[in-house]
């Protein structure tokens, strides 16, 4: 396009005390077009957009704005300009209506607010929309799916020009994903919208962006036309010459021991309503057990009551042949861990170092402690070096607040600290989410590793490739009930399809 | 006919004395929901209200008008709403640990700079008779109501119709409910919540004023009875809701009032457990409000994290 970009970016630096996360990046963004961004968990794709937004302040480099250019210090401000962002993570107000949280995000908001004449005004503009919402609905009560969708109308509300997403689908189903894509690319055609998108799926760079500009550990790569790349071209740019991990092959195991027995499990979910009912399910040793479904239907309170973090209503939980109930001291005992999802709010401490969340379910073990009650500190940062070269996590150092690091590391660090001790059972749920594709065939490689050392692994995922590649039979979850179980070999994706559909 | 009228002053001493028992509490949990609103807890008040009582009563003393007692009153709150939230800013300090500190301090430094005006007496504040009318002693006494009574009332709308329609109102709550949502904004979440926790303190001081300066009504170090601390259960059960404030103070006032009103229609029996009625309410509410699962309908967001 020989036509002035509309977003231009010239050689930003950012850096985090003495952590350089971006040097001298440059990035144009065409009038009416999707740019996707690339880059590796951590390589600053985040940190780069932030800087565009005003969010933070980058310590070099100069925007452009529709040529002009733009000095942005605050969302605010990148808001008046025409410029929305849609955040890795949501930023909506839960407890606040639709109506609320998108008035509320519109810069010189008058001194008093005349809400009838507000919403209705937004309910008059509603029908230019890609998608339609009752704007007195409560954010409380939407589906992931459909926050984000509110998060888009809410930046096309406040009349952007440029939008940015980060991660948009990765909390969305495959066929959500494409529905908000298509929409989004439709409002671009007509030049009035011009995007820059952040995924980690190069199936919707490939579909939907027209140009793409890949970063590296800070480091501007290159950009290039998406018409003139292909996957495997994507994937070098992304990661250089280093070589994907190995899954290695599925050992086969002769004697079936059944090590977890779940029996007619009833759980409760917060209003008082059955999220799981009477669901039975047996896990065996060295087998990979998957549960498939879309999100919501029991999946997180089957593995807060694994994890202890949830009580059940009704039904036995037997470990080894033991009744379990998830204490501190039972999981010790048989080595039974589980890697919640979003991890960083259910299973960190985020203002702790990381190494302390890494240390977390060993620091009072013989090993980190002297006389029992003395906690060695040094023991406990040198077994977290070890475990963050091991599983190449991105930190400042093993004192850095684990909130502090990109979403994509975090997921490495606890699945660093749940995988690096003798295991028997490991509960892990949607493990890659976020993840770029190299740590994702690093990660699926370790739980394979796991298995085939005996460990008896259940993986819940809404992901079904994953479930497909990796379990050794699944079943299927709707409604808080186990509806139909199948292999890997013998499955039929649209039986699957159905039942996860709940008919 | 006697068991009639002795009904009647009953309800009527219980009515005034939810009103004046009542109104300090309408100002100490206004100024909590604010600044609980805006994601901070401040458990200083009962210092705020402690020291609202000495400066109001100083002030009030010295220059002889009781409404610029009220004023300084309102202004040490700030200073310590101020203090509150400047402390608060800095990472690793926790809200409610600085909450205590500031009330041991605020309970100090009054007593320390109060000693002097435990004799003197200052001038009221006024107020407006109800019960002239009566010959009944007891009616004229219980509708003796005093003018930071009717503050109070037109304070709680205000305070609700400011953050349902302002902007500030709603910056307030934006930043008490996701702090995420406020920096995406682009707001300044320490300066809303400085805001907040003055303005809090202010309400607050206002609220020890009355207790100096009129009811009980002279300044002495018991004044308070930890209205301050149980202000804060207030707020949780009015749901973080103005309005609701200001029905909880008077339903605490009312129950405060209950030993009293009985006593003086000659029930002598229970005394002291009636004096007690306040904090059997706020563990009752307390426990009533509580919830093993999930979270108490109406808290501001940044409490769930
Ligand atoms: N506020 C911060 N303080 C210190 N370091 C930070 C901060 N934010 C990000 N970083 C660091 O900057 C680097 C880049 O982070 P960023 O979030 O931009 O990555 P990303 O490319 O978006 O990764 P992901 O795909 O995992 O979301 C990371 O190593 C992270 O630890
Ligand atoms: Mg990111």
């Amino acid at each position: 396009m020989t036509e002035q970009p509309i977003l231009e970016a010239l050689s930003i630096c950012k850096q985090f005390g003495d952590v350089r996360v971006l040097n001298n990046i440059s990035l144009k963004l065409g009038r009416g077009t999707v740019h996707a961004l690339l880059g590796e968990n951590g390589a600053g794709k985040s940190t780069l957009v932030k800087c565009i937004m005003g969010y933070y302040r980058p310590d070099d480099g100069q925007l452009l704005f529709e040529g002009r250019e733009a000095q942005i210090v605050s969302p605010e401000q990148a808001t008046a300009l025409g410029i929305g962002m849609v955040y890795q993570h949501f930023t909506l107000i839960p407890n606040m209506s639709i109506a609320e949280n998108i008035v509320l995000s519109r810069p010189n908001l008058p001194a008093v607010i005349n809400w009838p004449a507000e919403i209705s005004q937004l309910e008059q503009r509603m029908g230019e929309m890609p998608f339609q919402f009752e704007l007195r609905r409560s954010i409380n009560s939407l589906s992931a799916g459909e926050k984000q969708k509110v998060e888009i109308i809410k930046q096309l509300l406040l009349n952007a020009k440029v939008l940015i997403l980060d991660e948009p689908t990765s909390v969305l189903t495959p066929t959500e994903a494409d529905e908000v894509l298509d929409k989004i690319y439709q409002l671009t055609r007509d030049g009035k919208l011009s995007v820059l998108i952040i995924t980690h799926k190069f199936r919707e760079v490939m579909k939907y962006a027209d140009d793409v500009t890949v970063l590296r550990k800070g480091e501007y790569i290159g950009s290039a036309k998406v018409a003139d790349v292909d996957p495997e071209k994507l994937a070098k740019m992304m990661v250089g010459e280093e070589t994907l991990t190995q899954a290695p092959s599925r050992a086969s195991h002769k004697n079936r021991r059944c090590v977890v027995q779940i029996d007619k499990l009833t759980v409760n979910n917060e209003q008082g309503l059955a999220a799981i009912s009477n669901l039975d399910l047996e896990l065996y040793a060295g087998e990979i057990i998957g549960i498939a479904g879309v999100s919501g239907n029991g999946q997180k309170q089957l593995t807060e009551v694994l994890g202890g973090q949830r009580a059940p209503l009704s039904g036995q939980l037997r470990v080894n042949g033991q009744a379990f109930g998830a204490s501190r001291r039972e999981m010790v005992e048989h080595q039974f861990y589980c890697l919640p999802e979003e991890p960083l709010r259910n299973a960190c401490v985020a203002n702790l170092s990381v190494a302390d969340n890494i240390a977390l379910r060993k620091f009072d073990s013989p090993a980190f402690t002297s006389m029992k009650w003395i906690v060695k500190r040094k023991a406990i940062r040198d077994f977290a070096l070890d475990l963050i070269q091991q599983y190449k996590i991105r930190t400042a150092g093993p004192e850095q607040n684990i909130g502090a690091l990109s979403g994509g590391n975090v997921q490495r660090a606890v699945l660093a600290r749940e995988l690096a001790q003798a295991l028997s059972v490991l509960v892990v749920s949607n493990p890659c989410f976020g993840l770029d594709f190299k740590a994702v065939a690093d990660i699926r490689a370790r739980l394979l590793e796991a298995r085939n050392q005996g460990t008896a692994v259940l993986l819940l995922s809404e992901d079904l490739d994953e479930i497909l590649e990796l379990s050794d039979r699944f079943f299927v979850i709707s409604g808080g009930q186990l509806v139909y179980q199948t292999t890997p070999q013998e499955a039929d994706l649209q039986t699957i399809g159905r039942y996860m559909g709940g008919h | 006919m006697e068991n009639d009228i002795g009904l009647w002053s009953v309800l009527i001493a219980v009515l005034g004395g939810a009103i004046r028992v009542g109104t300090p509490f309408i100002f100490v949990s206004l100024g909590e929901c604010l600044t609980e609103k805006a994601g901070r807890i401040n458990l200083g008040l009962e210092g705020n209200l402690i020291m609202g009582a000495m400066t109001g009563y100083a002030v009030s003393y010295l220059s002889g008008s009781p409404w610029l007692g009220v004023l300084a009153a309102g202004s040490s709150g700030c200073v310590l709403g101020i203090l509150h939230a400047l402390l608060c800013q800095n990472k690793q300090v926790n809200d409610i640990a600085v909450g205590i500190a500031m009330m041991l301090f605020a309970t100090g430094i009054a007593f320390f700079y109060g000693k002097a005006f435990i004799q003197p007496s200052a001038p009221h504040l006024p107020s407006i008779g109800f019960g002239n009318w009566s010959s009944s002693p007891v009616i004229k006494a219980a509708l003796d109501i005093n003018v930071l009574f009717f503050l109070g009332v037109a304070l709680a709308p205000a305070m609700a119709w400011f953050l349902r329609t302002t902007r500030w109102g709603n910056a307030v709550r934006v930043v008490g409910e996701s702090s995420d949502a406020a920096l995406s904004l682009g707001m300044n979440i320490n300066r809303v919540r400085l805001l907040s926790t003055m303005a809090g303190g202010g309400l607050a001081g206002i609220g020890g004023s009355y207790l100096s300066l009129y009811y009980p009504g002279s300044w002495s170090e018991g004044l308070s009875s930890g209205q301050g601390l149980m202000a804060v259960a207030l707020v949780i059960f009015a749901r973080w809701n103005p309005m609701n404030c200001l029905y909880a103070s008077l339903l605490f006032g009312g129950a405060a009032a209950l030993g009293p009103a009985l006593q003086s229609v000659g029930i002598n029996w229970g005394y002291y457990l009636f004096n007690a009625a306040p904090y059997v309410l706020t563990l009752v509410i307390m426990i009533a409000a509580s919830s093993a699962k999930g979270t108490v309908r109406g808290m501001p967001g940044e409490f769930v994290k």
